[in-house]
Formats: C-alpha cells, sequence, structure tokens
C-alpha cells in the first residue's frame, strides 16, 4: 500500500507541474520518455530473469496451476470485449490493452500512453488501480460465493504481492502457492500482451 | 513496439545469468523503481497540460472504472467455471 502511494504522488507531482506550468515548456515538449521507458523495459526483464520466484516457480508447473492465470486471462477478455461492445469511445482492441494491465497500473500505464497517448494511459492507470481496490474490497465477497480462485482472479497480476495477505487470509494459505505464480505469471505477460496488443 | 520487447527480452537472459549477484540485482531493482516513478511523472505532467484530458477526467474516470468492473466480473466468473470443474473435487 505504501508502494502505491509514492507511485501515484509521482504522478500527482506531474500534473501539478503540468497544470501550473512549473516546468520550462521544452521539458514537456520534447519526448524523453521514451528512453526512460526503453530503460525501464531493460531493467525489468533483468528483474524477470534474475527472479528466484518465478525460476523456482517454473518447477511447481502442472496443467492445473497454469489454468488459473489462463482463467484470469479468458475472463478479463471475454469482460473487456463485452464492455467494448456496449459502448462508443474505447474499441475493442484499446479495451484489451487496458484490461492487459491485470491490475499492474504503473507498468502498463506508462507502456500504453508511451504506444497509443496519453488518454488511453490515463485510462489503463485509473482502471488497473480499481482492480486492484476492488480486489482489496471484494476478496471476502468473491471468495464466498465464487470460490477460492476468484479473490486469485480478481487480483490478477497484484495477487503476488499486494493483495496477496488479504487474499491467503480468505482463501487458506493453501492457495498462496496458487496466488503467487498466477501473480508471477501475470506480471510477465502485462508487457508482452500489451506490446501484441497495441 | 518491438524495441520494448527485444529490450525485455535481452534483459530477461542477462537478469538469468546474473541472478546470483544479490547486489547488482538488488541496485537493479531500485532503478527500476525510479525509472517508473520518473516515467509516472511524466505522464503526469503531459496529462496535466493537456486540456482535452483535464476537461473530461471525469469520463475517463468513470470509463476506467467500468472497464475494470466488467474484467474482473469476466475473470472472476471464469475462474469460477474452472475452481468448479478441476480444483473443488481435490478438497473433499
Amino acid at each position: 500500500m505504501k508502494g502505491s502511494l509514492i507511485i501515484l504522488s509521482f504522478f500527482a507531482f506531474g500534473l501539478l507541474a503540468g497544470i501550473y506550468k512549473l516546468l520550462p515548456e521544452h521539458f514537456s515538449q520534447n519526448d524523453y520518455s521514451i528512453y526512460a521507458l526503453y530503460i525501464l523495459m531493460f531493467l525489468v526483464g533483468i528483474g524477470i530473469g534474475s527472479n528466484k520466484k518465478s525460476l523456482s516457480l517454473i518447477k511447481s508447473v502442472n496443467f492445473k496451476i497454469l489454468l488459473v492465470p489462463l482463467s484470469v486471462i479468458t475472463g478479463t477478455y471475454i469482460g473487456v470485449a463485452v464492455f467494448s461492445l456496449l459502448q462508443d469511445n474505447l474499441n475493442l482492441i484499446d479495451s484489451l490493452a487496458v484490461g492487459s494491465g491485470f491490475g499492474y497500473y504503473s507498468l502498463s500505464s506508462v507502456l500504453i500512453a508511451e504506444i497509443s497517448g496519453d488518454t488511453l494511459g490515463v485510462i489503463a492507470l485509473l482502471s488497473n488501480i480499481t482492480r486492484e481496490i476492488i480486489t482489496l474490497l471484494l476478496t471476502p465477497l468473491f471468495a464466498r460465493y465464487f470460490g477460492k480462485l476468484a479473490p486469485i482472479a480478481s487480483g490478477g497480476a497484484t495477487s503476488m504481492d499486494t493483495t496477496l495477505p488479504i487474499i491467503t487470509k480468505y482463501i487458506g494459505s493453501d492457495y498462496a502457492i496458487i496466488s503467487v505464480f498466477s501473480g508471477v505469471v501475470l506480471t510477465i505477460l502485462v508487457p508482452l500482451l500489451i506490446a501484441i496488443i497495441l | 513496439m518491438i524495441t520494448v520487447l527485444i529490450l525485455m527480452c535481452l534483459g530477461i537472459l542477462i537478469g538469468w545469468f546474473l541472478h546470483k549477484q544479490k547486489k547488482l540485482i538488488k541496485i537493479t531493482s531500485e532503478i527500476t523503481n525510479w525509472a517508473i516513478y520518473l516515467l509516472l511523472f511524466l505522464l503526469g505532467l503531459s496529462v496535466g497540460a493537456n486540456e482535452k484530458i483535464l476537461n473530461n477526467f471525469d469520463k475517463i474516470g468513470y470509463q476506467s472504472i467500468m472497464i475494470t468492473v466488467f474484467a474482473v466480473t469476466g475473470s472472476v466468473l471464469v475462474s469460477w467455471l474452472s475452481y468448479t470443474i478441476f480444483f473443488k473435487k481435490d478438497e473433499r
């Protein structure tokens, strides 16, 4: 939670600096961010490759455990596809890209903003923060009425860290490994899926 | 966006080989955080200067929440199906 607040305050500082024009004009006109994004993606790659969790989790892969992130992806895409049919502002491609954040709002928003522009980037930011908040608030309800995988599915990529404590509290610690597995797989897939879709 | 994917895959390979260098990995994750902070600051900066987005913030916010409601509903229902078919019977 502390991490989320730090991340949001950086966005908020930028927003204020932009509104009140606190920085010299050429700063916001030159697009430095693409280089920062390149560095970020390289570093994210190093993080994935060196992650002990992802190394040891590969050993626990079987058909059933793979079904969990697969269900999350399928369900999310069905959901956002239905959403894109019900309104005219976001088309199917944009909706799928936003959905592909799976709650990993920091990375998905900057990546989407870089590829598709600031408006969709902001939607990705707000939408994926909402996913984390919904999971924190509704996990007890999901666990009670929709089975033990439902909170993991709702958490998406966050089910390995920020929402893990509340998830394991309601579905039991025997499902913790599945929750971490699903979160790690989705976290790795976020940049790949967004780049493929857009 | 092929550049992004290539850089990421390169990073994964390098990370794979260096995963025992704990200090280096720790520095990497520290820089990763700051790169994310910087990018979100820059996103905020250009959004703050963009009146089209600022004037439509309520509409954008509403869309963001609705798309997530659909995404979460879809994934909860599909995972419920998987749970009922593949997981529940093992618990008894």
